[in-house]
């Protein structure tokens, strides 16, 4: 179970409305604590496909290692990453599963025509064939 | 020549819960190749089927991207550190054209 407050929801959510009709993806940073993982922080970050922004994007290993410096400053973890779907479904794409590893948490929302919408998350199973979805939690209020 | 190398917070399940693991090896092919031999279920995250690197998978010397050196050719020293980092990709992979008609 992935906990998320709401203050984050909104924040994830503006930054898709902002980027459309490209994609938007940023860090999850957080803890896991007896098997339930709680967002505690974001960090958002370029979408580095230039080239096909609308439906690709990329975050570089440079802003993977700079994501996990900011957790461990705050001695939390980099504990997954979300992106948006504009005009398609929060569901995993082929694409995504090529390019995933397990254990991170995958929140994918999909943006329609502006307007937020369906916000889930996913993590690749350990064989790589698929995704196991991740319930969320939304937790009224801030960090907590 | 033992080298250290940093595995990833994702893959640490597949290598003993360890945060690094000591290998010898004199270039970066071999440090990875003994890793993958002590931790075989590390191996299909890092390399495809056709058994090369995976396209996200970049591993760094002591902070230097091995692209900008001789790749998995890149000659390891004693003491150096090995990290594995991925870089993030993924997409709804529905063409962005389609939609601008």
């Amino acid at each position: 179970m992935l906990r998320v407050a709401q203050t984050f929801i909104e924040q994830i959510h503006k930054h898709g409305v902002r980027d459309y009709p490209n994609e938007c993806c940023g860090a999850l940073l957080g803890l896991e604590e007896e098997g339930h993982r709680t967002v505690l922080g974001l960090l958002p970050l370029v979408n580095q496909r230039n080239d096909s922004p609308r439906n690709r994007f990329s975050i570089t290993s440079e802003d993977v290692r700079l994501a996990e410096k900011e957790a461990k400053a705050k001695g939390w973890e980099l504990i997954g990453w979300y992106h948006s779907h504009p005009d398609s479904p929060a569901r995993p794409s082929e694409f995504d599963r090529q390019h995933a590893w397990p254990w991170y948490s995958y929140i994918i929302f999909h943006v329609a025509n502006r307007e937020p919408r369906e916000m889930r998350s996913w993590r690749l199973d350990d064989d790589r064939a698929k995704y196991a979805e991740e319930s969320i939690e939304f937790v009224s209020g801030g960090a907590r | 020549m033992a080298v250290k190398v940093i595995i990833p917070t994702p893959l640490r399940q597949y290598a003993g819960k360890q945060e690094s693991v000591e290998v010898n090896a004199k270039t970066v092919a071999e440090a990875l190749n003994s890793l993958t031999s002590q931790f075989g279920d590390l191996k299909r995250h890092l390399y495809s089927d056709e058994g090369k690197l995976r396209s996200f998978v970049n591993v760094y010397v002591n902070d230097e991207d091995i692209r900008y050196l001789q790749k998995e050719k890149t000659a390891v020293q004693q003491g150096d550190t090995i990290s594995i980092v991925p870089s993030i990709a993924g997409g709804s992979g529905i063409a962005g054209t389609v939609r601008s008609n």
